[in-house]
């Protein structure tokens, strides 16, 4: 589910260089260029700098501008910055977007937690138990996890429509059903990262804790989550900013407005070609974006040291 | 709902409760009793066998987990009694194994990890698993609109469709009443007061009061004014009421909301010889194997109902030229994106990730900080602003940055998908110069400087040194991101909904449609949803990913490290 984040397949080696040797490698700045050499071996860099990053920042910009624009249609929001008025986040307050923010916060946080659950679960009795079927469960795991679950979107639709007749919380347009289906798909991508992290935390500490009378259950919850803690935070944050964009499942499963995610909604809006209410979803973009940025930034240590740690032993 | 501490093997000299002074772990016989007594604890005596006693020493884990399963079966019972209602014998036969297994797993000493893989098993089950063997199901029917539902839904849509008021149909003074905000009918027949509306038939009510055969009271309805009746008139005179449950007998219908006539279906559907016979003409109309019923003229009846139609839908993308043409072009295209997504974005990637690999270049974080930006923007909130500054009347692009001009970015087929390629590019490039930066400081420095020394140049080193052993470690993320792209929904469908369309096709695709966008135009936008070709497009798209990930497996062994 975390598929706009391709980094969950990153290879250790590739992130140990990204996060390590960069920029704490030793200066070699021994000798200072100056004038013409220093245009042919440094300074062009900074033009390509200049250029790739005028590229990045310009429809973020662009957006941010057009957000502050109030009344805003789609010409009106190309004089970057003209007006800084901050009228159209006021008017958000009146229109779906509560509702959509507040269902994707409710369903994203629900799924993050049952995914973190569930996948610590599995990657506990596959990392600390040998039974009958191991190997080929963990097998079959990785071959399910190769499909995601978007390519059966009718089929998940024609079992929902059969669900709302039995248990209509189960059924189309609703959140329980929206959180289940998500929840149906995270075993399958998570156990694997979630494994290989149990893997590295020593069996003698439950081995040690058994002599002492702890059961499995106790292991599990006071010794073994404490210690994986920073994988169980990358799953859950990688699982809620996958979801946070999943786009096309709840497309199909949700039907009233009021019900929308971010995602379906700000795409209403935006997809509005006559009478687009650009500037409502300018300022509508900026705010769903803000905790993604922030949840990135913050995690982007974390993705590169957990992957790490946990691909250790594959 | 995973299991807590429920060997709890530490109730040893803990004991409280009823029966303080008795040790634990004595014959079964007796906890077993002692149990019974403890306040109606269900499962006691189940538990008391192990030993160490749960009954009078429960942990909070052990409670949490009873509670946790009682609840589960209880939602379980009430799922079997509402699909049994509804005649979905699936869902009853899945609860029933899924609560045994459930019931058998945490009440069992044994299948320890069971405990802790049972629910998301449960899920993956159904919500993965399922729903990919039932996308493989219906890819061989006809399921969609005109055959969406059973044989005897069809027949009994058929009967209703087709009904008309013959000469000399009974008649009868209707009252229209309301309840709860639904309109019915209350009609006198043979003496008895009966009630009908669309989804219930006609059935007797007791306590109405009746005036020369129309009914002036009914206690829990409301009856409707004239003026009410002329408010909703519309509504009245399309309201169906059945007379019974048997289609035949017919409907009650009204034109005016104070006289109903009974209409009786045209085409009469025979049991014993599984037909329709048309009451006027006295053709016949017998069910063919695609689902509909016919007659002798090939005249069809709608609805059908979904039947097995075998390799129709695959054959039709390659061979119905209304559908192929569309199919292969889209095809097509899916890979030239996904490949030339990768391509793109990784070269770009890598020459900037060789460009800012120069420790002399000052502000490097910098420049890093503000690349990584469009990798964590939310991907659905750029492909939605990228769409808005393309816009060819108003859009940023064309307004300012190319003075007014009246560039079709997202209007003309081949700029479309340059595009959806740029904008791709702008998503993508930063995670690949992350990577690229990553697996080039990897590099051995020493490596590069034996080449140097035998006298290889720059371009030389790069082609045949840093470029292959970039590769080695690079080559799963490309495979990766190749998959990823080759179902990238969000993009396609944020940025031009797949237009501009391809005329003259009976699917509602265009030129920048990928195979998953087409599933989801065929299934849920087109103006006949096809669930049938959808799935068989999506299985197409299985086979296609199932490829890319066993040459994935090739390279990474992964399978042999479990």
């Amino acid at each position: 589910m975390s598929a706009n984040l391709p980094a969950a397949t990153a290879s250790p080696d590739l992130a140990r260089g990204v996060s390590g040797r960069g920029d704490d490698a030793p200066p070699v700045r021994d000798v200072t260029l100056r004038g013409r050499r220093w245009w042919r071996e440094v300074g062009w860099r900074h033009v390509v700098g200049v250029v790739v990053i005028a590229y990045c920042v310009l429809p973020l910009l662009y957006v941010l501008s057009a957000s502050l624009n109030p009344g805003g249609t789609l010409t009106g929001s190309n004089n970057l910055f003209r007006t800084l008025d901050p009228a159209n986040y006021t008017e958000l307050f009146g229109t779906n977007f509560g509702y959509w923010l507040g269902n994707s916060l409710l369903v994203c946080t629900v799924t993050a937690i049952g995914t973190v659950l569930m996948g610590s679960a599995a990657a506990y009795a596959f990392s600390r138990f040998r039974f009958s079927g191991r190997r080929a469960s963990l097998t079959a795991l990785l071959l399910i996890q190769m499909f995601p679950q978007m390519l059966a979107v009718v089929a998940i639709f024609l079992l929902l429509l059969s669900l709302k007749e039995v248990f209509p919380v189960l059924g189309t347009n609703s959140h329980l059903a929206l959180i289940m289906v998500y929840l149906g798909g995270a075993l399958g991508v998570n156990t694997f990262l979630m494994y290989g992290f149990f893997n590295t935390v020593p069996r003698e500490i439950d081995e040690a804790a058994k002599i002492d009378g702890a059961s499995h259950g106790q292991i599990f919850w006071t010794i073994i989550l404490r210690l994986v803690a920073p994988i169980l935070a990358v799953v859950g944050l990688l699982s809620f900013v996958g979801t946070y964009g999943e786009f096309i499942i709840a497309k199909v499963v949700l039907q009233d407005v009021q019900k929308f995610t971010l995602a379906v909604g700000l795409y209403q809006w935006a997809s509005d070609e006559r009478n687009a209410p650009w500037g409502l979803f300018a300022a509508g973009a900026v705010l769903a974006a803000i905790p993604i940025i922030l949840l990135f930034l913050f995690l982007q240590r974390y993705i590169v040291s957990g992957l790490t740690a946990g691909s250790v032993k594959g | 709902m995973s299991d807590q501490r429920t060997a709890g093997s530490t109730s040893t000299g803990t004991s409280t409760g009823t029966s303080p002074g008795s040790a634990p772990g004595r014959g079964s016989g007796e906890m077993t009793r002692r149990s019974g007594g403890d306040g109606g604890r269900g499962r006691g005596g189940l538990i008391a066998r192990r030993g160490d006693s749960h009954a009078r020493n429960v942990s909070p884990g052990f409670l949490a987990k009873l509670l946790l399963v009682m609840l589960v079966d209880a939602l379980g019972l009430y799922g079997i009694l509402a699909a049994g209602a509804v005649g979905s014998w699936g869902i009853v036969a899945f609860l029933v194994v899924a609560l045994v297994v459930v019931n058998w797993v945490y009440f069992s000493r044994r299948a320890v990890p069971a405990k802790y893989l049972v629910p998301g098993l449960l899920l993956l089950f159904v919500y993965q698993i399922f729903v990919m063997v039932y996308t493989g199901y219906v890819a061989f029917t006809n399921y969609g609109d005109g055959h969406n539902s059973t044989k005897p839904d069809a027949i009994s849509a058929i009967s209703a469709q087709n009904e008309r008021r013959l000469d000399g149909s009974p008649s009868f003074p209707v009252t229209v009443v309301e309840r709860d905000d639904e309109l019915a009918f209350a009609v006198e027949r043979d003496g008895v007061v009966q009630v009908g509306t669309p989804e219930e038939p006609l059935s007797a009510v007791d306590g109405a009061a009746a005036d020369g055969g129309r009914v002036t009271d009914l206690p829990g309805y409301d009856v409707l004014s004239f003026a009410e009746i002329a408010a909703q008139s519309s509504q009245i005179t399309s309201m169906r009421v059945p007379i019974s449950d048997d289609p035949a007998e017919g409907s009650l219908r009204t034109q005016d909301g104070s006289v109903a006539y009974v209409y009786s279906p045209v085409l009469q559907y025979d049991e014993a010889s599984d037909t329709f016979t048309h009451a006027e003409t006295g053709m016949v109309y017998a069910p063919d194997e695609r689902g509909n019923f016919v007659s002798s003229t090939g005249e069809r009846l709608t609805p059908g109902w979904r039947v097995v139609v075998g390799m129709e839908n695959f054959t039709a993308m390659f061979t119905d030229s209304r559908v192929a043409g569309p199919f292969l072009q889209i095809t097509a295209w899916t890979f030239a994106f996904a490949f030339l997504s990768v391509a793109t974005t990784f070269f770009l990637g890598l020459f900037l990730a060789i460009v800012f690999n120069d420790p002399r270049v000052r502000g490097l974080k910098l420049y890093r900080a503000l690349m990584i930006l469009p990798y964590a923007f939310p991907g659905f909130l750029a492909a939605l602003v990228w769409r808005g500054m393309l816009n060819e009347r108003f859009g940023f692009i064309n307004e300012v940055l190319l003075g007014g001009a009246d560039i079709g970015w997202l209007t003309d087929p081949w700029l479309a998908k340059l595009s959806v390629l740029g904008v791709n590019l702008w998503l993508g490039f930063p995670y690949m110069f992350l990577i690229a930066t990553g697996a080039l400081q990897a590099i051995p420095s020493s490596v590069v400087e034996s080449a140097r020394i035998d006298g290889a140049g720059p371009l030389r080193i790069f082609r045949s040194m840093t470029l292959p052993l970039l590769m080695i470690s690079v080559a799963p993320l490309l495979i990766a991101s190749f998959a990823f792209n080759f179902n990238n929904f969000t993009l396609i469908y944020m940025l031009t909904g797949g237009g501009p369309n391809f005329t003259g096709s009976p699917l509602l695709v265009g030129s920048t449609d990928i195979l998953i966008s087409m599933v989801y135009a065929v299934a849920f936008e087109s103006g006949v949803k096809q669930y049938g070709l959808a799935s068989a497009v999506s299985i197409l798209i299985f086979i296609v990913v199932g490829l890319i990930s066993w040459l994935g497996f090739r390279r990474t062994r992964t399978l042999e490290e479990l």
